[in-house]
Protein backbone atom coordinates (compact mmCIF):
# COMPACT_ATOMS: atom_id res chain seq x y z
CA UNK A 1 0.00 0.00 0.00
CA UNK A 2 2.63 2.48 1.15
CA UNK A 3 4.48 2.67 -2.15
CA UNK A 4 1.42 2.79 -4.38
CA UNK A 5 0.05 6.07 -5.67
CA UNK A 6 -3.41 6.75 -4.17
CA UNK A 7 -4.86 6.95 -7.69
CA UNK A 8 -3.82 3.33 -8.30
CA UNK A 9 -6.06 2.23 -5.41
CA UNK A 10 -8.96 4.43 -6.48
CA UNK A 11 -8.90 3.26 -10.10
CA UNK A 12 -8.63 -0.33 -8.86
CA UNK A 13 -9.83 -2.90 -11.37
CA UNK A 14 -11.77 -0.25 -13.29
CA UNK A 15 -15.47 0.30 -13.69
CA UNK A 16 -17.63 -2.84 -13.83
CA UNK A 17 -19.85 -1.14 -16.45
CA UNK A 18 -22.92 -2.52 -14.72
CA UNK A 19 -25.20 -1.81 -11.80
CA UNK A 20 -27.84 0.07 -13.74
CA UNK A 21 -29.96 -3.04 -14.40
CA UNK A 22 -29.74 -3.99 -10.73
CA UNK A 23 -30.75 -0.50 -9.61
CA UNK A 24 -33.56 -0.21 -12.17
CA UNK A 25 -35.02 -3.63 -11.38
CA UNK A 26 -35.05 -2.77 -7.69
CA UNK A 27 -37.07 0.40 -8.43
CA UNK A 28 -39.44 -1.37 -10.85
CA UNK A 29 -40.17 -4.24 -8.43
CA UNK A 30 -40.70 -1.71 -5.63
CA UNK A 31 -43.35 0.11 -7.67
CA UNK A 32 -44.94 -3.17 -8.78
CA UNK A 33 -45.24 -4.35 -5.19
CA UNK A 34 -47.48 -1.42 -4.17
CA UNK A 35 -50.66 -2.53 -6.00
CA UNK A 36 -49.76 -6.23 -5.74
CA UNK A 37 -49.47 -6.02 -1.97
CA UNK A 38 -52.66 -4.02 -1.58
CA UNK A 39 -54.65 -6.67 -3.44
CA UNK A 40 -52.65 -9.65 -2.19
CA UNK A 41 -52.86 -8.65 1.45
CA UNK A 42 -56.57 -7.88 1.07
CA UNK A 43 -57.09 -11.50 -0.04
CA UNK A 44 -55.06 -12.86 2.86
CA UNK A 45 -56.78 -10.65 5.46
CA UNK A 46 -60.25 -11.55 4.14
CA UNK A 47 -59.39 -15.21 4.43
CA UNK A 48 -58.18 -15.12 8.02
CA UNK A 49 -59.98 -17.92 9.89
CA UNK A 50 -61.65 -19.31 6.76
CA UNK A 51 -61.73 -23.06 6.17
CA UNK A 52 -59.70 -24.79 3.45
CA UNK A 53 -62.57 -25.02 0.97
CA UNK A 54 -63.16 -21.26 1.08
CA UNK A 55 -59.47 -20.49 0.74
CA UNK A 56 -59.21 -22.93 -2.14
CA UNK A 57 -62.26 -21.51 -3.92
CA UNK A 58 -61.03 -17.92 -3.56
CA UNK A 59 -57.35 -18.31 -4.37
CA UNK A 60 -57.74 -20.78 -7.21
CA UNK A 61 -59.53 -18.16 -9.29
CA UNK A 62 -57.24 -16.97 -12.12
CA UNK A 63 -57.12 -13.33 -10.99
CA UNK A 64 -56.21 -14.18 -7.39
CA UNK A 65 -53.58 -16.72 -8.42
CA UNK A 66 -52.09 -14.27 -10.90
CA UNK A 67 -51.84 -11.48 -8.30
CA UNK A 68 -50.29 -13.81 -5.74
CA UNK A 69 -47.78 -15.21 -8.23
CA UNK A 70 -46.75 -11.74 -9.37
CA UNK A 71 -46.54 -10.60 -5.75
CA UNK A 72 -44.28 -13.55 -4.87
CA UNK A 73 -42.08 -12.99 -7.94
CA UNK A 74 -41.68 -9.25 -7.31
CA UNK A 75 -41.12 -9.70 -3.58
CA UNK A 76 -38.45 -12.36 -3.73
CA UNK A 77 -36.61 -10.75 -6.64
CA UNK A 78 -36.69 -7.42 -4.77
CA UNK A 79 -35.58 -9.16 -1.58
CA UNK A 80 -32.64 -10.80 -3.36
CA UNK A 81 -31.53 -7.52 -4.92
CA UNK A 82 -31.89 -5.56 -1.68
CA UNK A 83 -30.18 -8.05 0.60
CA UNK A 84 -27.33 -8.31 -1.89
CA UNK A 85 -26.72 -4.57 -1.50
CA UNK A 86 -26.87 -4.81 2.29
CA UNK A 87 -24.32 -7.64 2.29
CA UNK A 88 -22.02 -5.77 -0.10
CA UNK A 89 -22.33 -2.65 2.05
CA UNK A 90 -21.48 -4.14 5.40
CA UNK A 91 -19.51 -7.37 4.91
CA UNK A 92 -15.95 -6.73 3.82
CA UNK A 93 -14.35 -10.12 4.47
CA UNK A 94 -14.26 -11.69 1.00
CA UNK A 95 -14.98 -15.27 2.12
CA UNK A 96 -17.91 -14.31 4.39
CA UNK A 97 -19.31 -12.01 1.73
CA UNK A 98 -19.09 -14.73 -0.94
CA UNK A 99 -20.89 -17.28 1.23
CA UNK A 100 -23.62 -14.84 2.29
CA UNK A 101 -24.22 -13.71 -1.30
CA UNK A 102 -24.59 -17.34 -2.39
CA UNK A 103 -26.92 -18.07 0.54
CA UNK A 104 -28.96 -14.99 -0.31
CA UNK A 105 -29.48 -16.14 -3.90
CA UNK A 106 -30.28 -19.71 -2.91
CA UNK A 107 -32.65 -18.91 -0.02
CA UNK A 108 -34.57 -16.32 -2.04
CA UNK A 109 -34.88 -18.75 -4.97
CA UNK A 110 -35.94 -21.71 -2.83
CA UNK A 111 -38.43 -19.85 -0.62
CA UNK A 112 -39.80 -17.85 -3.55
CA UNK A 113 -40.30 -20.95 -5.70
CA UNK A 114 -41.86 -22.84 -2.79
CA UNK A 115 -44.36 -20.02 -2.30
CA UNK A 116 -45.09 -19.94 -6.03
CA UNK A 117 -45.54 -23.70 -6.07
CA UNK A 118 -48.14 -23.47 -3.28
CA UNK A 119 -50.15 -20.96 -5.30
CA UNK A 120 -49.77 -22.99 -8.50
CA UNK A 121 -51.03 -26.11 -6.74
CA UNK A 122 -54.15 -24.22 -5.69
CA UNK A 123 -54.60 -22.62 -9.11
CA UNK A 124 -54.14 -25.84 -11.08
CA UNK A 125 -56.29 -27.89 -8.73
CA UNK A 126 -54.55 -29.02 -5.50
CA UNK B 1 -16.60 -5.92 8.36
CA UNK B 2 -18.10 -2.63 9.40
CA UNK B 3 -16.66 -1.41 12.70
CA UNK B 4 -19.37 -0.21 15.03
CA UNK B 5 -17.05 0.53 17.95
CA UNK B 6 -13.77 2.37 17.98
CA UNK B 7 -10.59 0.29 18.24
CA UNK B 8 -8.91 0.45 21.66
CA UNK B 9 -6.29 3.00 20.67
CA UNK B 10 -8.92 5.33 19.22
CA UNK B 11 -11.23 5.55 22.24
CA UNK B 12 -11.64 9.18 23.16
CA UNK B 13 -10.76 10.12 26.75
CA UNK B 14 -11.00 13.28 28.80
CA UNK B 15 -8.14 15.68 28.21
CA UNK B 16 -6.93 18.88 29.74
CA UNK B 17 -9.27 21.60 30.96
CA UNK B 18 -7.61 24.97 30.45
CA UNK B 19 -8.09 27.78 32.98
CA UNK B 20 -10.73 30.41 32.41
CA UNK B 21 -9.40 33.83 31.36
CA UNK B 22 -9.29 36.37 34.25
CA UNK B 23 -12.17 38.79 34.52
CA UNK B 24 -14.03 37.49 31.48
CA UNK B 25 -17.80 37.65 31.83
CA UNK B 26 -19.00 36.27 28.50
CA UNK B 27 -17.47 32.80 28.22
CA UNK B 28 -18.03 30.09 25.63
CA UNK B 29 -16.87 26.53 26.30
CA UNK B 30 -15.06 24.72 23.49
CA UNK B 31 -14.59 20.95 23.77
CA UNK B 32 -12.07 20.01 21.11
CA UNK B 33 -10.82 16.62 19.90
CA UNK B 34 -7.06 16.29 20.33
CA UNK B 35 -4.78 13.60 18.98
CA UNK B 36 -1.13 13.69 18.11
CA UNK B 37 0.91 11.10 16.17
CA UNK B 38 3.97 12.10 18.24
CA UNK B 39 3.00 10.20 21.40
CA UNK B 40 1.22 6.91 22.08
CA UNK B 41 -1.72 8.51 23.86
CA UNK B 42 -5.37 7.96 22.92
CA UNK B 43 -7.36 10.87 21.54
CA UNK B 44 -8.83 13.17 24.21
CA UNK B 45 -11.24 16.08 24.50
CA UNK B 46 -9.60 19.29 25.74
CA UNK B 47 -11.79 22.03 27.18
CA UNK B 48 -11.12 25.70 26.48
CA UNK B 49 -12.95 28.83 27.65
CA UNK B 50 -13.11 31.64 25.14
CA UNK B 51 -13.93 35.23 26.12
CA UNK B 52 -16.57 36.22 23.56
CA UNK B 53 -16.16 39.92 24.36
CA UNK B 54 -12.70 39.87 22.80
CA UNK B 55 -13.36 37.36 20.04
CA UNK B 56 -14.80 37.41 16.53
CA UNK B 57 -18.27 35.89 15.97
CA UNK B 58 -17.43 32.71 14.08
CA UNK B 59 -16.34 29.27 15.34
CA UNK B 60 -13.09 29.73 13.42
CA UNK B 61 -12.45 33.00 15.30
CA UNK B 62 -12.76 31.03 18.52
CA UNK B 63 -10.32 28.36 17.35
CA UNK B 64 -7.81 30.96 16.20
CA UNK B 65 -8.12 32.76 19.53
CA UNK B 66 -7.49 29.47 21.36
CA UNK B 67 -4.41 28.80 19.23
CA UNK B 68 -3.08 32.34 19.60
CA UNK B 69 -3.77 32.93 23.27
CA UNK B 70 -4.38 29.64 25.10
CA UNK B 71 -2.81 26.62 23.40
CA UNK B 72 -0.50 26.99 20.36
CA UNK B 73 -0.34 23.20 19.93
CA UNK B 74 -3.97 23.04 18.73
CA UNK B 75 -3.82 22.01 15.07
CA UNK B 76 -6.43 22.75 12.39
CA UNK B 77 -6.54 23.86 8.76
CA UNK B 78 -7.83 27.28 7.78
CA UNK B 79 -7.16 29.76 5.08
CA UNK B 80 -9.72 32.06 3.46
CA UNK B 81 -12.06 32.56 6.48
CA UNK B 82 -14.98 33.18 4.09
CA UNK B 83 -16.23 29.76 3.00
CA UNK B 84 -14.47 29.52 -0.33
CA UNK B 85 -11.39 27.38 0.34
CA UNK B 86 -12.98 24.54 2.31
CA UNK B 87 -9.96 24.12 4.58
CA UNK B 88 -11.71 24.49 7.93
CA UNK B 89 -14.28 21.72 7.35
CA UNK B 90 -14.85 19.93 10.66
CA UNK B 91 -17.59 18.37 12.75
CA UNK B 92 -19.17 21.07 14.92
CA UNK B 93 -21.85 19.95 17.40
CA UNK B 94 -22.55 16.86 15.34
CA UNK B 95 -22.71 18.41 11.89
CA UNK B 96 -19.96 18.62 9.29
CA UNK B 97 -19.57 22.25 8.32
CA UNK B 98 -17.11 25.08 7.81
CA UNK B 99 -15.85 26.68 11.02
CA UNK B 100 -15.50 30.03 9.26
CA UNK B 101 -19.12 30.37 8.14
CA UNK B 102 -20.68 28.95 11.30
CA UNK B 103 -21.51 31.51 13.95
CA UNK B 104 -21.00 30.83 17.65
CA UNK B 105 -24.47 32.26 18.27
CA UNK B 106 -25.95 29.30 16.36
CA UNK B 107 -25.41 27.15 19.48
CA UNK B 108 -26.73 27.70 22.97
CA UNK B 109 -24.47 25.49 25.06
CA UNK B 110 -20.94 24.14 24.64
CA UNK B 111 -19.30 23.85 21.27
CA UNK B 112 -18.00 20.34 20.56
CA UNK B 113 -15.52 20.07 17.73
CA UNK B 114 -14.22 16.90 16.09
CA UNK B 115 -12.38 16.29 12.81
CA UNK B 116 -14.41 15.17 9.78
CA UNK B 117 -15.71 11.67 10.57
CA UNK B 118 -14.25 8.40 9.35
CA UNK B 119 -11.05 9.72 7.82
CA UNK B 120 -7.57 9.01 9.13
CA UNK B 121 -6.46 11.85 11.40
CA UNK B 122 -3.15 13.60 10.72
CA UNK B 123 -3.34 15.61 13.95
CA UNK B 124 -6.16 17.10 16.06
CA UNK B 125 -8.73 18.50 13.59
CA UNK B 126 -6.75 17.74 10.43
CA UNK B 127 -8.06 14.73 8.46
CA UNK B 128 -6.03 12.88 5.84
CA UNK B 129 -7.97 13.44 2.60
CA UNK B 130 -5.52 11.66 0.28
CA UNK B 131 -8.12 9.11 -0.89
CA UNK B 132 -10.72 11.86 -1.41
CA UNK B 133 -8.35 13.87 -3.63
CA UNK B 134 -7.31 10.75 -5.58
CA UNK B 135 -11.00 10.03 -6.20
CA UNK B 136 -11.39 13.57 -7.50
CA UNK B 137 -8.45 13.04 -9.87
CA UNK B 138 -10.04 9.77 -11.07
CA UNK B 139 -13.03 11.55 -12.60
CA UNK B 140 -10.71 13.75 -14.69
CA UNK B 141 -12.17 17.10 -13.63
CA UNK B 142 -11.31 19.12 -16.68
CA UNK B 143 -12.96 19.88 -19.99
CA UNK B 144 -12.43 17.13 -22.57
CA UNK B 145 -13.42 17.65 -26.19
CA UNK B 146 -12.51 16.22 -29.60
CA UNK B 147 -13.50 19.39 -31.45
CA UNK B 148 -10.31 21.46 -31.85
CA UNK B 149 -10.18 24.58 -29.73
CA UNK B 150 -11.70 27.57 -31.49
CA UNK B 151 -9.47 30.60 -31.94
CA UNK B 152 -11.22 32.27 -29.03
CA UNK B 153 -13.17 30.51 -26.25
CA UNK B 154 -15.62 27.56 -26.46
CA UNK B 155 -19.05 29.16 -26.42
CA UNK B 156 -21.89 28.13 -24.14
CA UNK B 157 -25.49 29.29 -24.24
CA UNK B 158 -26.95 31.07 -21.26
CA UNK B 159 -29.31 28.12 -20.66
CA UNK B 160 -26.47 25.60 -20.75
CA UNK B 161 -24.43 27.73 -18.36
CA UNK B 162 -27.35 27.75 -15.94
CA UNK B 163 -27.14 23.96 -15.73
CA UNK B 164 -23.87 24.39 -13.85
CA UNK B 165 -25.51 26.46 -11.12
CA UNK B 166 -25.70 24.48 -7.92
CA UNK B 167 -22.65 22.49 -9.03
CA UNK B 168 -19.82 24.93 -9.73
CA UNK B 169 -20.13 26.34 -6.20
CA UNK B 170 -18.78 23.11 -4.68
CA UNK B 171 -15.49 23.85 -2.91
CA UNK B 172 -14.55 20.20 -2.22
CA UNK B 173 -14.51 20.68 1.54
CA UNK B 174 -15.49 16.98 1.97
CA UNK B 175 -18.26 17.75 4.49
CA UNK B 176 -20.79 15.78 2.44
CA UNK B 177 -18.69 12.73 1.65
CA UNK B 178 -17.57 12.32 5.25
CA UNK B 179 -21.18 12.62 6.47
CA UNK B 180 -22.31 9.77 4.21
CA UNK B 181 -22.63 6.37 5.93
CA UNK B 182 -22.18 4.61 2.61
CA UNK B 183 -18.90 6.50 2.19
CA UNK B 184 -17.86 5.55 5.74
CA UNK B 185 -18.23 1.84 4.97
CA UNK B 186 -17.06 1.78 1.36
CA UNK B 187 -14.88 4.83 0.63
CA UNK B 188 -12.31 2.53 -0.97
CA UNK B 189 -14.67 1.96 -3.90
CA UNK B 190 -17.64 4.35 -3.59
CA UNK B 191 -16.75 7.79 -4.93
CA UNK B 192 -18.98 9.65 -2.48
CA UNK B 193 -21.29 12.65 -2.95
CA UNK B 194 -18.69 15.37 -3.46
CA UNK B 195 -16.83 13.56 -6.24
CA UNK B 196 -20.08 12.42 -7.92
CA UNK B 197 -21.40 15.99 -7.88
CA UNK B 198 -18.13 17.11 -9.49
CA UNK B 199 -18.41 14.29 -12.05
CA UNK B 200 -21.94 15.46 -12.89
CA UNK B 201 -20.65 19.01 -13.25
CA UNK B 202 -18.57 17.80 -16.25
CA UNK B 203 -21.20 15.36 -17.54
CA UNK B 204 -23.73 18.13 -18.11
CA UNK B 205 -21.24 20.75 -19.29
CA UNK B 206 -22.38 21.53 -22.84
CA UNK B 207 -18.77 22.01 -23.98
CA UNK B 208 -17.52 18.64 -22.72
CA UNK B 209 -17.66 15.85 -25.33
CA UNK B 210 -16.61 12.91 -23.14
CA UNK B 211 -20.04 12.47 -21.56
CA UNK B 212 -20.29 8.81 -22.54
CA UNK B 213 -16.81 7.95 -21.29
CA UNK B 214 -17.53 9.74 -18.04
CA UNK B 215 -20.74 7.73 -17.56
CA UNK B 216 -18.84 4.53 -18.46
CA UNK B 217 -16.33 5.32 -15.77
CA UNK B 218 -19.06 5.75 -13.16
CA UNK B 219 -21.29 2.82 -14.15
CA UNK B 220 -20.28 0.50 -11.35
CA UNK B 221 -22.10 -1.12 -8.41
CA UNK B 222 -19.71 0.64 -6.04
CA UNK B 223 -18.46 3.85 -7.65
CA UNK B 224 -22.00 5.19 -8.23
CA UNK B 225 -24.59 2.75 -6.95
CA UNK B 226 -23.45 2.68 -3.30
CA UNK B 227 -25.48 5.89 -3.01
CA UNK B 228 -28.69 4.85 -1.25
CA UNK B 229 -30.20 8.34 -1.20
CA UNK B 230 -29.56 8.81 2.52
CA UNK B 231 -29.43 12.60 1.90
CA UNK B 232 -26.93 13.44 4.66
CA UNK B 233 -24.90 15.13 1.91
CA UNK B 234 -27.63 17.62 1.07
CA UNK B 235 -28.35 18.17 4.76
CA UNK B 236 -24.80 19.01 5.72
CA UNK B 237 -23.46 20.93 2.69
CA UNK B 238 -22.24 24.29 4.02
CA UNK B 239 -22.77 25.81 0.58
CA UNK B 240 -26.41 24.66 0.43
CA UNK B 241 -25.84 22.37 -2.56
CA UNK B 242 -27.61 19.08 -3.25
CA UNK B 243 -25.16 16.31 -4.20
CA UNK B 244 -27.93 13.69 -3.85
CA UNK B 245 -29.82 15.36 -6.70
CA UNK B 246 -26.71 15.36 -8.90
CA UNK B 247 -26.26 11.65 -8.20
CA UNK B 248 -29.94 11.00 -9.03
CA UNK B 249 -29.44 12.82 -12.35
CA UNK B 250 -26.46 10.59 -13.14
CA UNK B 251 -28.55 7.50 -12.36
CA UNK B 252 -31.30 8.79 -14.67
CA UNK B 253 -28.76 9.25 -17.48
CA UNK B 254 -27.55 5.68 -16.94
CA UNK B 255 -31.09 4.43 -17.60
CA UNK B 256 -31.67 6.90 -20.42
CA UNK B 257 -28.66 5.74 -22.45
CA UNK B 258 -29.54 2.03 -22.35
Amino acid sequence: MGMRAPLKNVRGLGSAKEGTTHWWHQKVTAVAMIPLFVIGLAYVICLVGADYATVYNTLSRPFASLVLLLMIAATFYHLKLGLQVVIEDYIHTESTKFILLLLNSFVCAVVGLAAALAVLKLALGG
Amino acid sequence: MVELTLPKNSRVGTGKTHTKPDGAKNLKTFNVYRWSPDDDKNPAIDTYYVDLDTCGPMILDGLIKIKNEIDPTLTFRRSCREGICGSCAMNINGTNTLACTTGMDEFNGDINIYPLPHQPVVKDLVPDLTNFYAQYASIQPWLQAETPSPSKERLQSKEDREKLDGLYECILCACCSTSCPSYWWNSDRFLGPAILLQAYRWIIDSRDEHTGERLDNLEDPFRLYRCHTIMNCANTCPKGLNPAKAIAEIKKMMVERR
